[in-house]
């Protein structure tokens, strides 16, 4: 077969080149059209998920400077002298569920021991960071939290 | 009569000859026409040198590897007859392979030792090419196939290990993800992606499962098919 460069791509002719080109540039575009549509259609548009706000109860219900566990919504309401703040009871670490101890009055992880104090910042341990503070808004009389919603670290809703 | 005459009177007649294009005589034409013509068969060469076979070289473990393989493939399939990637039913369809389906303990145990053993014969066939050296010029490209594939295995265990839907699985889940997500830039989204939510929920459980399932087996096979190609081309497994 004769391979001295007759009609080689690159080489060769204008038109040849035109074409050839034109030729990657379509099967290009069309790739990279057909990976937008895939990442687009494996993006979920509508989630089955419960929602992220809900209800934990009255100010009255809570003691001044307590703590109240909700391990099924991973959250812990917060009561000082001054207002509630809500933590979220996800370790930032990998995401176990963090408890509350009592008699130590800190929080602590389970799975690899990180430690927080129970304003949610950070003693010990391999998680980088302290836990995330989240909304909590009074409603009609009732307190809602949303763990969607991130606050700044010092941030009380004073009541 | 001989094997070789009763071979013959077998592959008399027309339908066994459009099967199998090579005749019974024993010559080296006929040998080599009777790898070439199997494409099972002619993924080894016809003829193999002596120091290609020695068991202390390689060990079987790249054959290892991929016996596994196989074996987790049919354990698999046969185990999706029974089961389905949803919530209550996945769990439930464990528990019903376990102490329900006839040999359904058997399989479901298979498919895990076979996943075990895989992931270490992959890792020591790794150390093995890489300490008598078979990934220098010109074998560089199928060290990166093999590192590849070693990523497939790994990713396939880790797929699979969600199926059951239990506290391990969750969990197990939830620590992966977490990590995927501390990426910096793409971490979040790549784990939106991949749970296909933000929680660990049926989203989550469908995609393990085509993941592990279709597109990772898939992916697997393409590369071991370079992967052999590659062996090949290159002469062969060939100590030095």
């Amino acid at each position: 077969m004769d391979d001295q460069g007759r009609g080689q791509t690159g080489s060769g002719s204008d038109r040849r080149r035109f074409l050839w080109f034109s030729g990657l540039g379509a099967l290009g575009a069309a790739s990279a059209g057909g990976a937008a549509v895939v990442l687009d259609f494996v993006h979920p548009k509508v989630l089955f998920e419960p929602p992220t706000a809900f209800r934990v109860g009255r100010p009255e219900d809570f003691p001044v400077n307590s703590i109240t566990a909700d391990y099924a919504r991973k959250v812990y309401i917060v009561r000082t002298e001054v207002g509630f703040f809500a933590l979220s009871a996800v370790c930032t670490h990998l995401g176990c569920i963090t408890r509350h101890l009592e008699e130590e009055d800190a929080i602590f992880c389970p799975c690899h021991g990180s430690r927080f104090a129970k304003d949610g910042s950070l003693l010990v341990g391999p998680a980088p960071r302290g836990l995330r503070r989240i909304a909590i808004r009074l409603e009609d009389g009732e307190l809602v939290v949303d763990t969607a919603l991130e606050v700044e670290k010092d941030a009380v809703l004073r009541i | 009569m001989s094997v070789l005459e009763l071979k013959e009177r077998l592959a008399a007649n027309h339908v066994w000859r459009s099967i199998f294009r090579h005749r019974y005589v024993d010559s080296n034409r006929n040998r080599a026409l009777t790898i070439f013509s199997n494409v099972f068969l002619h993924i080894h060469p016809v003829k193999v040198p002596e120091r290609s076979i020695r068991f202390w070289h390689t060990m079987c473990l790249g054959g290892l590897s991929f016996a596994l393989f196989l074996v987790l493939t049919v354990t698999g399939v046969l185990l999706m007859f029974y089961y389905r990637p949803a919530i209550p039913q996945a769990y439930r369809d464990m528990k019903e392979l376990e102490f329900v389906v006839s040999s359904g303990a058997f399989l479901r145990n298979l498919h895990r030792w076979a996943a075990h053993a895989m992931v270490v014969c992959v890792f020591l066939h790794m150390g093995r090419v890489f300490y008598s050296g078979a990934y220098r010029p010109p074998r560089e490209f199928n060290w990166v196939v093999g590192v590849l594939l070693l990523v497939l295995t790994l990713l396939l265990s880790y797929t699979g290990y969600l199926l059951p839907w239990d506290q391990l699985a969750f969990w197990a889940i939830t620590v992966g993800t977490n990590m995927a997500a501390a990426a910096p830039g793409i971490g979040p989204k790549f784990k939106f992606l991949l749970l296909g939510g933000n929680v660990i929920g049926e989203n989550a459980l469908v995609r393990f499962y085509v993941l592990h399932c279709v597109v990772l087996p898939l992916a697997a096979a393409v590369l071991l098919a370079v992967h052999f190609w590659r062996v090949r081309k290159d002469g062969g497994v060939r100590p030095l």
